[in-house]
């Protein structure tokens, strides 16, 4: 099957039921996208598809044919971090940062759709997400800043 | 045996006699390269099997092994100027890897730029323990000022010997040696350039103060920030060698089950599938982690099951299966007899739940063998441990084992063993390949370890004027940590009980103390009240620490604890002291009594663990420990019956999330005349108490066990 990642075609040759998440982990090593939960619970996953940010670990492979799919390692233009992952970085928004690929790309889906979330916004559109760090309000920040 | 002397070969030791011991530095800057390095002293360096080996690699590693409280770590300064730090501390996401580096940084006179941590490697960094305790910033810390500023003094001089000039006249900055008259300089590589120069750590040398640092107290932000919001930084579990298979282990259906039988011919779906069987270990190895996962499922196996206890009886299966302390003592009896006396007695007893770490990445491990020699990456607070772990599992001696661990993605206490390490290094050796083990979230909630649960009993009593005259205190299998009072509380018996804990347990952030002093400030609220003292005056009223003290006034104040409360509202506050740092917080909730909700609004909370090396990173440790503390506060529990985890997943063991986040105020006190103490442990012990106080003051319901309210608040509870 062939999908569509970061702008670059690719030729999968996996079983149907493969996960997204592991289609872009362990067969284009794009290891980026993290497991934390494989039930869609923890949000650390998550990928764009067609702009909207989506649990990659429940998220068939064979299902995202034809479609735009964006990882956290597609959201640098020339060398220069998107603005939500340079807000995170201004505001130190991690700890140990395995939750931060999911949350920025939850974020970059928020901003995408709504460029000035309240902060009760961003909260609810995070809310799959989990930071078991909880730096939680400096996420928060980051994601009303960038 | 002497080796002879070589031009640029010198050390400082053989100046002052100690030449003897410094026959082996070649081996050392075989693996550093050369320039100048600080060591703990000669005798850790040299006088030590690691160095002595005259094949195979030798391990800078057993060179420091003097003993399992030695504090080791070393600095080089490699001909280049750059600053290679090694340090047996591993990354879990505290930001000790920035913040280590803004003490050397500020010693040695360098950017932090310029430093390469070089951390938790079992072959580069010298031995330790492990990364828990709070230990790191309270001992690592100084000892790595220390070598650093013993670094820079002899740079200095070194300079001034080059320049034929008296000490006073050079200072070090951005890396250099300046000549103060003249404005010459030299780069610290330049100094040291062609020369294998080791010195030992000087214990008296005069350190910067922490009024006047410059780059330490700062908030630098984490010195590899940019790997991890780019999806570059590699984990354990993102790594890949070539020719890596991925395994997976087969899992008993309960604790305390054995295997009877297991029909493997199943899972062996093809050519690239193998299946391990090593006494009771079974594991898949697959060249996907979907088709070893398949394959394990096809395993046949029959377990034979014996009964267990069940959390409906946890309490009681604790408390008869505890180990009395009593014996041999009299303190049960003072206290008992002052509490006899009093006029206002108060008993208690409080249930703490097992909870579960829940760290995001799980444990994982990729291993491989080659010429008999193992080598591991894994994610673990002790990658020493592990090597010891692994070196016992194997009959394998240490110096053939190499553990490493990249920063990985938490652990909150809860990677202190090797499980993975050990799975993947059977597989690798059974299978000739290098294997990665990536446990799924149900193996981390079911055989990982959790935090103990406990019931613990307080009798105490108080005069009518608010003085704390007996305390007796018993705490059954969760743990001695923080169970001691810091009041003043008159005759006092205070005991922890081990019991026989029917699941798995071990360390978590802040261990016992976030039980002991949940049930210690819960007991001391209702004691304030019992005698109509304001819950803050009554704490004074007992308390002469004087550092608690303060973080009681600062959280107060800033909370605005003597204001007036709204209708339904109710405020709660709790204090708590362990490893040398303090806390305080305040809570306000509201309560709806109709529709019996009850909401958390703010924390406030005031927090001393001396100076502050990073405000930026202590805030989000503190952060961190009260929010995630949040969650033990109020839902998170396991679940458990006959010895099976019934709630293993995500969805249903609840951790909070954004919406549970109240508004957080956190005030730092920071006391640059005191040391500073590692701060990712203690804040976290004063947040459950004090919600549960401010429920009770909203409410009149005392609730005593932890997690509070995992159903909701039901007023008839």
């Amino acid at each position: 099957m062939k999908i569509n990642v970061n702008s670059t075609d690719y030729n999968l040759d996996v079983p149907d039921n493969t996960s997204l998440l592991d289609a872009l982990r362990v067969h284009l090593n794009l290891t980026g996208s993290k497991y934390g939960c494989g039930e869609g619970a923890c949000g650390a996953c998550k990928v764009l598809i067609d702009g909207r940010a989506v649990a990659s670990c429940i998220t068939p492979v064979a299902s995202v044919q034809n479609k735009s799919i964006i990882t956290i390692e597609g959201l640098e233009k020339d060398g220069k971090l998107h603005p939500v992952q340079q807000a995170f970085l201004d505001e130190d928004a991690f700890q140990c940062a395995y939750c931060s690929s999911g949350m920025i790309i939850s974020a970059v889906g928020l901003k995408t759709k709504n460029p000035k979330p309240s902060r009760q916004q961003v909260i609810e559109a995070m809310q799959g997400n989990i930071c078991r760090c909880c730096v939680y309000p400096r996420i928060i920040n980051a994601i009303i800043k960038a | 045996m002497k080796e002879p002397k070589t031009a640029g070969e010198i050390t400082q030791g053989e100046q002052s006699g100690a030449g003897e011991r410094t026959i082996h530095r070649r081996n050392f800057f075989k693996l550093l390269g050369g320039g100048i390095a600080v060591v703990l002293s000669y005798s850790d360096l040299f006088a030590l099997p690691g160095l002595l080996r005259s094949e195979g690699e030798p391990s800078l590693a057993d060179a420091a092994r003097v003993d399992d409280n030695s504090i080791a770590a070393w600095i080089h300064i490699r001909e280049n100027g750059t600053v290679a730090v090694y340090t047996g501390k591993v990354e879990v996401g505290q930001n000790i890897r920035t913040s280590l580096a803004q003490v050397v940084a500020e010693e040695l006179a360098v950017s932090v730029g310029s430093i390469e941590m070089v951390m938790g490697d079992t072959l580069l960094t010298p031995y330790d323990r492990g990364t828990f305790g709070s230990r790191t910033t309270p001992t690592m810390g100084p000892q790595l000022r220390k070598a650093a500023a013993s670094l820079k003094e002899v740079l200095a001089d070194m300079a001034a010997a080059h320049w034929k000039t008296a000490k006073g006249s050079v200072q070090c900055k951005d890396g250099r040696v300046v000549h103060t008259e003249s404005g010459k300089t030299l780069g610290y590589g330049e100094i040291t350039k062609g020369k294998k120069i080791v010195i030992p750590l000087n214990d008296k040398v005069a350190l910067t103060p922490a009024d006047q640092w410059t780059v330490a107290g700062t908030p630098v932000p984490k010195v590899n920030g940019r790997s991890f919001v780019s999806g570059k930084h590699k984990y354990v579990s993102d790594m890949v060698l070539p020719g890596m298979v991925y395994g997976k282990i087969l899992r008993a259906p309960s604790y305390g089950a054995s295997l009877v039988s297991a029909d493997l011919e199943k899972a062996r779906l093809s050519a690239a599938v193998t299946v391990v069987k090593e006494n009771d270990f079974i594991g898949v190895t697959a060249p996907d982690p979907q088709t070893a996962a398949s394959a394990l499922a096809r395993i046949d196996a029959r377990w034979n099951s014996t009964p267990q206890p069940s959390r409906a009886d946890i309490f009681k299966y604790l408390k008869d299966n505890a180990r009395q302390t009593d014996a041999g003592n009299n303190t049960k009896e003072a206290a008992e007899k002052a509490f006899a006396a009093a006029t206002v007695q108060l008993r208690q007893h409080f249930e703490v739940q097992y909870i579960a770490h829940v760290p995001l990445e799980p444990r994982a491990a990729l291993a491989i063998w080659e010429n008999g020699r193992l080598t591991v990456w894994t994610g673990t607070q002790r990658p020493f441990g592990v090597q010891e772990e692994l070196a016992e599992a194997f009959s394998l001696s240490k110096e053939k084992i190499r553990v490493m661990m990249p920063d990985t993605g938490s652990a909150y206490g809860g990677k202190h063993s090797g499980e993975a390490a050990l799975e993947a290094a059977r597989l690798a050796r059974a299978v000739g390949k290098p294997v990665k083990v990536v446990w799924t979230r149900e193996e981390e909630f079911k055989w990982a370890y959790l935090r103990p649960g406990g019931l613990i009993e307080v009798a105490a009593s108080v005069s009518t004027d608010g003085t704390v005259t007996s305390w007796e205190f018993h705490n059954y299998n969760s743990g001695n940590a923080g169970i001691e009072t810091p009041y003043e509380a008159g005759a006092t018996h205070i005991r922890f009980h081990p019991s026989d804990t029917p699941l798995k347990q071990g360390s978590y952030r802040g261990l016992a103390a976030t039980a002991n002093i949940f049930a210690m400030e819960s007991v001391m609220d209702d004691l304030a009240r019992m005698v109509k003292k304001d819950p803050l005056e009554f704490r004074l009223h007992n308390l002469k620490d004087e550092r608690l003290r303060n973080v009681l006034h600062a959280a107060a104040e800033k909370f605005g604890w003597q204001k007036e409360k709204k209708a339904g509202h109710g405020h709660g506050i709790a204090c708590g002291f362990v490893k040398n740092s303090y806390i305080a917080t305040c809570v306000e909730v509201a309560y709806d009594k109709s529709a019996e909700q009850l909401k958390i609004l703010r924390v406030v909370a005031a927090y001393d663990c001396g100076t502050v090396i990073n405000p930026v990173h202590l805030e989000n440790q503190v952060m961190g420990c009260i929010l995630q503390g949040l969650g033990g506060a109020l839902f998170e529990e396991i679940d458990f019956m006959d010895g099976r985890i019934l709630n293993p997943s995500l969805s249903s063991y609840r951790v909070p999330r954004f919406d549970d986040i109240p508004l957080l105020d956190i005030v730092v006190l920071n006391r640059k005349d005191i040391p500073s103490a590692g701060a990712g442990e203690t804040p976290i012990v004063a947040i459950a108490p004090a919600i549960r106080n401010a429920i009770a003051d909203a409410t009149g319901i005392k609730l005593n066990a932890l997690p509070l309210i995992p159903q909701g608040l039901k007023t008839n509870s």
